[in-house]
């Protein structure tokens, strides 16, 4: 059975180590939040200028002046700290931010991604795609392995418009764990519970490594 | 102490012409300066360069400036959430200069700091990357971006006082700092205006030697844009 966006979220959450600091962007990468285990201490960057996004508010807690990047409103955990978008971008630019964690149209075998344009439909911008995968030491995209019409994702060169090169680190789909190799390659990790060896080479059209006769299942 | 005061928005905008570069601060609907924004609608001003994170939605924020035709030109880094933005583009009747969020925020601080241009990796390899300087400093890529400065900028702020010096509130921070150093003349409207000495020195997050203007705002309706709730 192929991963829904909380499984995706959920295999995620296991890569969120203790004493990580971490940026989540829009849609899947939120989610990864309702799965980090209460046993470890992780501080979350929001690029509008936080750090130490709390849950979203009790109706009666609801402020205006305190959202997320996906202009959701949120609270703050005790610990928080509020500054400006140039120095939000200063600690996301100079490495301080362990674990990005992020969405994608397509990412090629050389870790390049594309998540930002589609030519022909309206262009609505970057945000802060661009500073973060150039910037961030350690890169994870959630995403589905295939496209509603049933072309891999996972390709040999992004045809789409680039958002940044060589910066994608691990990929978790619906299908698979994988991790983007440093010469290229997607090295397979994981299935997703019940999904064959098979299925996901045929729905990668990139270079997929498998290195073991035996590739385990994702334990969720 | 110098007194910036002016009595309200329409005063304080009272010498913005058709044609000039305008920064407007704020994320998304959040620290945005509503009383200046209805200011520049009444009195209908036009054919504005606007430098904003984002564009409003339909009807607010820089949203309502785009509904009336004001606005010539957005230079942004996010400008989805707004149906007459997307049919003016297309349509040809809008330009639109989208940049890296980061960047963006760091060449208003550079404008601010006096720093003509400075090198990022944000968008090397991209079309962002087109037409620029490309350098290489320890083995990584940055490309050369030059600051942003503007004839006016107005920001929007939670206290401040009578000379000029802001405070701001969560995450209603975040462009506005940097946009107040960066205007040739700086208009700040404040939620709540306190004599200069009320506020503690500590605590200032825009000194008050970057604000031209300021006054206290009205009816201030702060929208949300996603309004995200735990259950009780």
């Amino acid at each position: 059975m192929a991963l829904d966006k909380f499984g995706i979220a959920k295999r995620i959450a296991q890569e969120v180590k203790d004493g990580f600091y971490v940026n989540l962007g829009i849609g899947i990468p939120t989610l990864v939040a309702n799965y980090i285990p209460s046993t470890i201490n992780v501080v979350l960057q929001s690029e509008n200028g936080l750090l130490g996004i709390g849950p979203f508010p009790h109706e009666q807690d609801v402020d205006p002046d305190l959202i997320n990047a996906g202009k959701q409103t949120i609270t703050m955990l005790p610990g928080s700290a509020l500054f400006n978008s140039a120095e939000s971008f200063g600690m996301i630019r100079s490495g301080k931010i362990h674990l990005t964690i992020l969405g994608a149209m397509e990412v090629s075998e050389n870790g390049d991604i594309a998540n930002w344009k589609v030519p022909g439909k309206m262009v609505k911008g970057m945000g802060g795609a661009m500073d973060l995968v150039a910037s961030a030491k350690n890169i994870i995209v959630a995403m589905q392995h295939k496209s509603k019409a049933g072309e891999s994702k996972l390709l040999k060169q992004c045809s789409l418009p680039i958002t940044g090169l060589h910066c994608v680190k691990k990929i978790v789909t619906d299908l698979a764990v994988l991790d983007v190799l440093p010469g290229g390659g997607f090295k397979l990790l994981e299935r997703a519970p019940g999904v064959s060896v098979e299925e996901i080479k045929d729905s990668t059209e990139g270079k997929l490594i498998i290195d073991s006769d035996t590739i385990p299942e994702m334990t969720l | 102490m110098i007194n910036k005061v002016v009595k309200d928005a329409e005063t304080a905008i009272a010498d913005i012409k058709d044609g000039v570069i305008l920064m407007v601060g704020g994320f998304g609907l959040c620290g945005i300066p509503e009383n200046s924004i209805a200011a520049l609608l009444k009195k209908n001003i036009k054919k504005l360069t606007c430098i904003s994170n984002n564009a409003g939605v339909d009807d607010f924020g820089l949203g309502l400036l785009l509904k009336s035709k004001q606005i010539k030109k957005m230079i942004s880094s996010y400008v989805g959430e707004n149906e007459e933005f997307e049919r003016q583009l297309l349509a040809g009747e809008l330009e639109v200069e989208l940049i890296p969020q980061g960047t963006l925020a760091e060449r208003i601080r550079a404008g601010g700091a006096g720093i003509p241009a400075f090198y990022t990796p944000a968008g090397y390899g991209t079309e962002v990357a087109e037409g620029k300087e490309v350098r290489e400093f320890e083995g990584k890529m940055y490309l050369m971006e030059q600051w942003l400065r503007a004839d006016f900028s107005i920001v929007k702020a939670w206290k401040g006082d009578t000379s000029g010096n802001l405070i701001y509130k969560g995450t209603a921070r975040n462009f506005n700092p940097m946009m107040a150093a960066a205007g040739k003349i700086t208009i700040a409207e404040v939620e709540e205006l306190v004599p200069a000495g009320e506020l503690d020195p500590n605590n200032i997050h825009t000194p008050g030697i970057y604000v031209t203007r300021i006054f206290e705002g009205k009816n201030y309706e702060k929208r949300i844009e996603q309004r995200t709730i735990t259950a009780n």
